[in-house]
């Protein structure tokens, strides 16, 4: 912030290749650029061409540092046009203007003519980003030494970092060091394998690069990716580690199975579970609890407590493999029999080619079926079916029953404790209300929370935005973009294995190396002071200043990230390297202090103010559409590829996320006359497609701000709307523009400020 | 440019072997870890298969989204190169020290002067099936593939453009941007680790004779569902018939067609139990008053995936029987007869469609496009093990999987890619 600023030597290129020199007065647009602000201006038939870009760089060359360039969408030619500390600004003239709109027309025309004005007026407002950059630690943590955690320490100490492996048992290796065999998981799938945790375990106590502390918990984590203060107790010993970057494989617990007496579990002895089968099977002997007999007859019980909304709505994903492969054993070890009794058998994948070697045992008897009951006999339990492949009810007397019982996430318990203490906290908030009656339920209630209060937590962050990642659904770490499962909610800190799906040992194993990339990477970035995902390699950050800060906490609140701490006060407190550049603080200050070097409030201000609104109203109105830089912009570039036409009295503003929209925009746009601001941006809710988590659901809560505003000018609420636009939709930007566009002309008319 | 072809010694860390959503994944991981990484596509955009999908599921959100921050990330990083309209021919050396001789085919347009403008369609004579669509419609011999291609770049079918007998589209570019010319070309790529990440092919639903594909109109495929669902596919978007164009009111969707078939895909694909809900919701959604059949073996909807059948299982217009198809028959006026064991009730069904989608599984490229690096190990499917030091394999090319687990996957092997190229 303290440098002087260099002078600014402008030059706008027009191009007038690709329709636009056809469709639109070249010499006006010059003219603007002159009359309204001494820019000089150079024309191109084809500016991309080699000779075009000579062009440009010559008069780089001679000392011009800030360009605008008019011709076509900045999603093509993007490195065409890419010029080394050159401020560049592209002003979309084929898309937006001459591919959506009527040729030679006065209306297009003005169209261009605002756009051009936008574009110098940004150049004007934009400083080349400078990067936060400090010194960080480049070593990774990772949480849980299972054989997700194992896998990921290796895998980044193996790319030559440095990394903390914290273990809350006094031994590694997790649940698989519990297991007697393992599902296949290479050609040709047919039998279990030996697992190689003990080798794993080795690799990692030899490696120089990982210091490992068992008996262990992460007591806090403060500071930010590159600097995270961590705080390891162990044995009743306090460490304090510098860190980079976190992977949580903080794994699963099997489901609470005394919840599953309906199956017998707790009311019988010879009902067990398939974890503490794999621990018999491991110890070496399957046998009878009731007897300690070898047991001959097993029945297997999938989906026990599982895709069932009492118990576990979702599927474990490894249960069916788990039961087949005990299956097994019991031929193996007990020359048994086995009987599987399943929903739906899954097996996805080669998987199948493991199904159809246990289909060719004799020895094992698979049918779908509904389990009726459960029960004891003189000889053993006795299982009915229902609903089976023979089309009959079946009864089968066992010796021993295995449920098939799936993996809960270890987040989910910390995440109910969370989600309690945030309800008691409001709760307290609510004060004066009258005293609860001690009921029967509350005491139940206490006695719930209390067994929570000692649910430890696993990261323990000191963010403003709470201590864990945000969880998904039913306990699952945070991971809602199919296209890109490692991003979670807080920079450089990613989940890997069970905690953030259901899966196996081999899949575990491949996410640990993923995520143990995404660490590695982290650090990369954030010591070059660039953003991660999305906005990967962005050298911008919010800057904030403070002084004019009336501690709203509007941003600490709506950071989607958990950037920002807050001090006692409640001014913010950034942390640049928890940033993703989305700007949705800068869209929540209502003091409009925090800004981008290339991207602010003031800018976007300004590009609003100098469109040209016509008095007179039979020269056209005027609206905004403020859009989503990431899909509905791109969206807008194909309706103008497939030559849709939209209404030409819009003028398209694209904002890095909608929740970067400032209400502001809206009082510098009604009180100079425009008649309308119409917001596109991404799907929000459960399924939300925003890059940034919440943007374009602040977007529309912040529509309540801008009902205020139109209040205060006394203007109707129709004039700012919010829509939703998938990407792939662009075939209704025509409707969603010209629908908008007519309802005000139709049915509210024009802005009363006009002329003011 | 980074779009243009390249001359001279060429060399990354790592090079990756396609660029579908596994392979630009693995791509961008690495380079964004600060690697400088070389991707090669079969095809003259990158994207792969996903650029075909109308939606996602669970999320029904679409591909497009994800690709253009896929192209946004790429844009803004010159760490990483692509070749389109490449295949590699040669691999020699071992790990740490790859040559890789790519053939790059012509693609008739210079990629440093195409402007995208379109005008060139206009006066082209000559059409083409549009594979894209899967040959549900056309596309002119010089075409661009598709509304988010990337490069935004126009290709020509040199299999069907008549070339110097023609060449009007020479005559009209403004920006001399055609070469009629156009041979192929040979480079070498030297790399410290490659990323296989081919992808996979639809089964060829012709070979199941018995389910009526290519004998019938009406019988399609899951991918070409996905086209008819899609604004820029063949309909715009409509779902109609084939045969008639007529909107159909009953839809029968056809699992495992030719997975877990001994005779076909002994595997099953993953992918298909899901892909047909989906569509299901695509038919429902459109035509309200439409009803859809699930024929199935099991339902495999792992992990979280439950939510979504769970969702789709509450419209009781689509229908899930247990039962494996044996065959499609001929009904009146188009419609289908579907024959069925329920095997739960143990009745043959007979039931009468519109319109029957088979859920064809993934076959792997790599079962027939001979990829020429002699230590690769396939199994007897055609998908790829992986026991080679400095060559990792990613996405369906490894096994079948959905989007997201071919994300992860790409990601460990941009990992494994990068300790490779370190060492």
């Amino acid at each position: 912030m303290a440098e002087e600023s260099v002078e600014k030597n402008y030059m706008l290129y027009i191009c007038t290749g690709c329709d636009i020199g056809d469709s639109l007065d070249i010499e006006k647009l010059k003219e603007v650029a002159d009359e309204d602000f001494s820019v000089e201006s150079k024309t191109h038939e084809f500016l991309c061409s080699a000779e075009g870009v000579e062009l440009i760089k010559k008069d780089i060359e001679e000392g011009v540092n800030t360009i605008i360039i008019a011709a076509c969408s900045p999603r093509v030619n993007y490195d065409t046009f890419n010029f080394p500390d050159i401020i560049v600004e592209r002003v979309n003239l084929r898309e937006h203007v001459v591919w959506s709109h009527k040729p030679n027309d006065e209306k297009t025309q003005q169209l261009a003519e605002d756009y051009i004005r936008m574009g110098i007026v940004k150049a004007q407002k934009m400083e080349l980003p400078e990067p936060y950059k400090e010194e960080i630690t480049k070593s990774v943590l990772i949480i849980g030494g299972g054989i997700t955690g194992l896998t990921a320490a290796l895998e980044a100490a193996n790319t030559g970092y440095d990394v903390v492996l914290v273990e809350k048992e006094a031994e590694l290796g997790g649940w698989v060091k519990k297991f007697a065999k393992l599902t296949p998981s290479t050609p040709p799938f047919r039998d279990p394998r030996e697992p190689d945790v003990d080798e794993k375990i080795k690799q990692v106590m030899e490696n120089d690069r990982i210091k490992v502390f068992t008996s262990a918990r992460v007591e806090s984590i403060s500071g930010q990716p590159g600097l995270f203060d961590v705080v390891i107790s162990q044995n009743g010993t306090k460490e304090e580690v510098k860190i980079g970057s976190i992977v949580v494989a903080a794994g699963w617990e099997p489901y609470d199975a005394t919840k599953l007496e309906n199956l017998g579990y707790g009311k019988y002895p010879d009902v067990i579970t398939n974890v503490q089968m794999e621990e018999m099977a491991a110890d070496g002997k399957i046998v009878v609890p009731s007897t300690g007999k070898e047991a001959k007859k097993v029945a297997f019980i999938q989906c026990a407590g599982q895709r069932d909304p009492e118990h576990l709505p979702y599927c474990s994903s490894i249960c069916c493999m788990v039961s087949l492969k005990q299956a097994l054993y019991v031929r193996e070890m007990n020359d048994g029999q086995a009987f599987i009794f399943y929903k739906d058998m899954r097996t996805p994948g080669e998987y199948e080619d493991f199904y159809k070697r246990v289909q060719e045992d004799p020895g094992i008897f698979l049918t779908k079926g509904e389990i009726k009951s459960i029960s004891k006999t003189e000889n053993g339990m006795l299982v009915e079916v229902t609903d089976t492949l023979l089309g009959e009810d079946i009864e089968v007397e066992v010796d021993l029953v295995v449920l098939a019982t799936g993996m809960v996430p270890r987040l989910k318990k910390i995440a109910e404790r969370l989600a309690k203490e945030e309800e008691a906290e409001g709760e307290e908030a609510k004060e004066g209300e009258e005293k609860a009656e001690a009921t029967e339920t509350e005491t139940e209630g206490e006695a719930v929370s209390e067994a929570l209060e000692e649910i430890e937590g696993i990261l323990n962050l000191t963010y403003r935005k709470g201590p864990e990642l945000p969880e998904l659904k039913y306990g699952f770490a945070d991971s809602n973009f199919i296209c890109f499962p490692y991003e979670t909610q807080r920079t450089a800190i990613y989940a890997a294995g069970p905690i953030r799906q259901p899966m196996g040992v081999a899949e575990s194993e491949d996410d640990a190396t993923g995520a143990a990339l995404k660490a590695v990477q982290a650090l990369e970035l954030i010591s070059k002071g660039a953003a991660t995902f999305p906005r990967v390699g962005d050298l911008s950050y919010p800057e904030f200043f403070l002084q004019r800060c009336t501690q709203c906490k509007r941003c600490t609140e709506e950071c989607p990230f958990g950037a920002l701490d807050e001090d006692e006060k409640g001014t913010p407190k950034p942390n640049p390297n928890r940033c993703r550049r989305c700007g949705v603080c800068m869209g929540a200050c209502p003091e409009r202090i925090v800004s981008f070097k290339n991207y602010n409030v003031d800018m976007i201000g300004s590009m609003v103010k100098t469109i040209y609104v016509p008095e007179d109203e039979e020269e056209g109105l005027r609206f905004l559409a403020f859009v989503c830089e990431n899909d509905a912009y791109p969206a807008f570039d194909m309706a103008a590829l497939n030559r849709m036409e939209w209404h030409p009295d819009v003028r398209i503003i694209p904002v890095r996320c909608l929740g970067s929209f400032n209400v502001v925009w809206i009082a510098d746009a009604l009180s100079r006359g425009i008649d309308g601001a119409i917001l596109i941006g991404c799907k929000y809710g459960d399924d939300y497609q925003c890059h940034f988590i919440k943007g374009s659901e602040l977007a529309n809560r912040r529509m309540e701000n801008v009902q205020e505003t139109l209040e205060r000018l006394a203007l109707e609420p129709e004039r700012v709307k919010v829509v939703q636009l998938p990407i792939s939709e662009f075939d209704r930007i025509p409707e969603i523009i010209n629908e908008f566009v007519e309802e005000i002309e139709e049915n509210i008319g024009p802005n009363p400020y006009k002329g003011f | 440019m980074r779009e243009s072809i390249p001359s001279g010694q060429l060399s990354g860390n790592i090079l990756v072997i396609g660029g579908g959503i596994a392979g630009l994944s693995a791509a961008l991981e690495a380079s964004e870890a600060g690697y400088d990484v070389f991707v090669i596509d079969r095809n003259p955009y990158l994207g792969g298969r996903v650029a075909q999908l109308y939606k996602y599921f669970p999320k029904l959100c679409p591909p497009y989204c994800g690709l253009e921050i896929l192209f946004r990330r790429i844009r803004s990083n010159p760490k990483i190169k692509f070749l389109t309209m490449s295949e590699v021919v040669d691999v020699s050396g071992s790990a740490g020290n790859f040559d890789v001789t790519v053939k790059i085919n012509p693609r008739y347009v210079d990629i440093a002067k195409c402007t995208a403008c379109g005008e060139c369609v206009e006066v082209c004579p000559v059409e083409r099936p549009n594979e894209f669509n899967y040959g549900m419609d056309t596309t002119k011999a010089i075409y661009l593939p598709h509304d988010l291609a990337f490069p935004m770049k126009y290709v020509i079918d040199g299999s069907v453009c008549k070339k110097d007998e023609c060449a009007k589209c020479v005559q009209t570019c403004k920006y001399d941007a055609i070469d009629l010319s156009m041979e192929p070309k040979t480079i070498t790529i030297k790399a410290e680790s490659i990323v296989v990440a081919t992808g996979w092919k639809p089964y060829d639903a012709t070979k199941l004779t018995n389910l009526g594909f290519g004998k019938y109109q009406n019988v399609i495929t899951n991918v070409m569902m996905e086209r008819l669902a899609s604004f820029n596919g063949p309909t715009k978007g409509k779902i109609v018939r084939p045969s008639d164009g007529k909107e159909p009111s009953t839809v029968a969707f056809v699992q495992c067609a030719g997975s877990r078939d001994e005779n076909h895909l002994p595997y099953c694909s993953a992918i298909c139990c899901l892909a047909s809900m989906k569509q299901a919701t695509y038919l429902r959604e459109q035509l309200p008053d439409s009803k859809a059949y699930i024929f199935y073996i099991d339902i495999r909807t792992p992990g979280r995936y439950e939510d979504f059948y769970t969702q789709v299982k509450e419209d009781e217009n689509i229908v899930f029987i247990k039962g494996k198809v044996a065959k499609v028959e001929e009904g009146e006026n188009g419609n289908l007869i579907v024959v069925a064991e329920n095997t739960l009730t143990g009745e043959k069904t007979r039931t009468e469609v519109e319109m029957v989608v088979l859920a064809t599984g993934m076959q792997p490229e790599l079962s027939d496009i001979n990829l020429p690096i002699k230590d690769l190990k396939l199994d007897s499917y055609g998908f790829a093990t992986f026991d080679v030091p400095g060559i990792y394999a990613a996405g369906v090319a490894r096994g079948p999987s959905d989007v997201a687990s071919s994300v992860e996957e790409s990601t460990a092997a941009a990992l494994k890619g990068i300790q490779a190229a370190k060492r």
